[in-house]
């Protein structure tokens, strides 16, 4: 499927709108599903389902969104933030996002805030392309 | 489960798709306040029976292992008026299962009338990514709404029944 950047941010616009109940304008690149846009836990599960539908791709549980497994092991968290190695491992787990502003104080709470809507569209067009 | 809302299953395609059914009577109380004088099924009462459709549906898809929690309401528009008398088709499909949660999108009728759109999203909580931890026995599917399943058990795989907790 060919789709260039913007008809995919334009796809997953819409879905963050129905999905979260938000207003177009609202949903720009630099946007944070949970600080922003006020997504919680289920709506995470929300949203790969519907961009699953929208994009006809198939995403694995924590691909898009990682947190379980790292939240839980020890040698990635240390006193609330992440370690090296943890910060390694996201920047394997999560090519799609951009973790530059976030290693300088990788608190865990703020971890949230890496999950942009550019990330999603740029995680869709990785797999678009994969396909 | 505890609470019944919905009166029986009609058809029942297991992991896929579920029509029950609710009939209306004035002898449920909330009518008489809700309008006087002008008695009509509250709104949330229809995504109430939704939910019970749909919960079954997604629970006996993991043969009620799972405890099933309605987690969000994706979409609710209704149409018209269920009045007493009104029998109501609750026809709902699984859209999405993953170990974690389930989608569902439904559509209540009554006779050809479209009342209402109603999909939903279920958590599997055990499998919440917080690692929150619930009592071992299964709150949500109990035996009480076997009788729901009576028509649809008979010719439906026997795993829908095997599953079922005792009454709690």
């Amino acid at each position: 499927m060919a789709m260039n950047q913007e008809q995919i941010f334009n796809e997953v616009q819409e879905v963050l709108v129905d999905a979260l109940g938000v207003d177009n304008d609202e949903v720009t690149a630099n946007s944070t599903l949970t600080g922003d846009l006020g997504a919680e836990s289920i709506d995470f599960l929300d949203i790969v389902f519907r961009l699953e539908k929208a994009f006809g791709i198939k995403i694995p549980r924590e691909e898009l969104f990682p947190a379980e497994s790292l939240m839980n092991n020890p040698e990635f968290i240390s006193k609330g933030k992440f370690t090296e190695k943890g910060l390694a491992e996201l920047r394997t787990k999560i090519p799609h996002t951009d973790i530059s502003k976030f290693q300088n104080n990788p608190d865990v709470n703020k971890l949230g805030d890496l999950f942009t809507v550019g990330a999603i569209v740029k995680y869709v067009e990785t797999k678009l392309n994969a396909a | 489960m505890r609470w019944i809302w919905i009166d029986k299953f009609t058809e029942f395609n297991s992991g896929k798709s579920a029509i029950a059914i609710k009939n209306v009577t004035l002898a449920e109380e909330h009518l008489h306040d809700h309008f006087p004088g002008f008695p009509v099924m509250p709104e949330t009462l229809m995504i109430e029976a939704m939910a019970q459709t749909a919960g079954i549906l997604v629970g006996e898809a993991k043969s009620f292992k799972e405890k099933v929690i309605l987690a969000k309401i994706k979409k609710a528009v209704f149409f018209d008026y269920v009045k007493p008398g009104d029998t109501i088709r609750l026809e709902t499909q699984i859209e999405s299962i993953t170990p974690e949660a389930a989608g569902t999108a439904g559509k209540i009728t009554c006779g050809e009338k479209l009342i209402a759109e109603i999909d939903l999203m279920f958590s599997h909580i055990d499998q919440n990514l917080a690692g929150k931890k619930f009592p071992e026995e299964n709150f949500v599917f109990t035996g009480t709404f076997e009788s729901l399943l009576r028509d649809v058990l008979i010719s439906a795989n026997s795993s829908s029944k095997a599953g079922l907790g005792q009454d709690g």
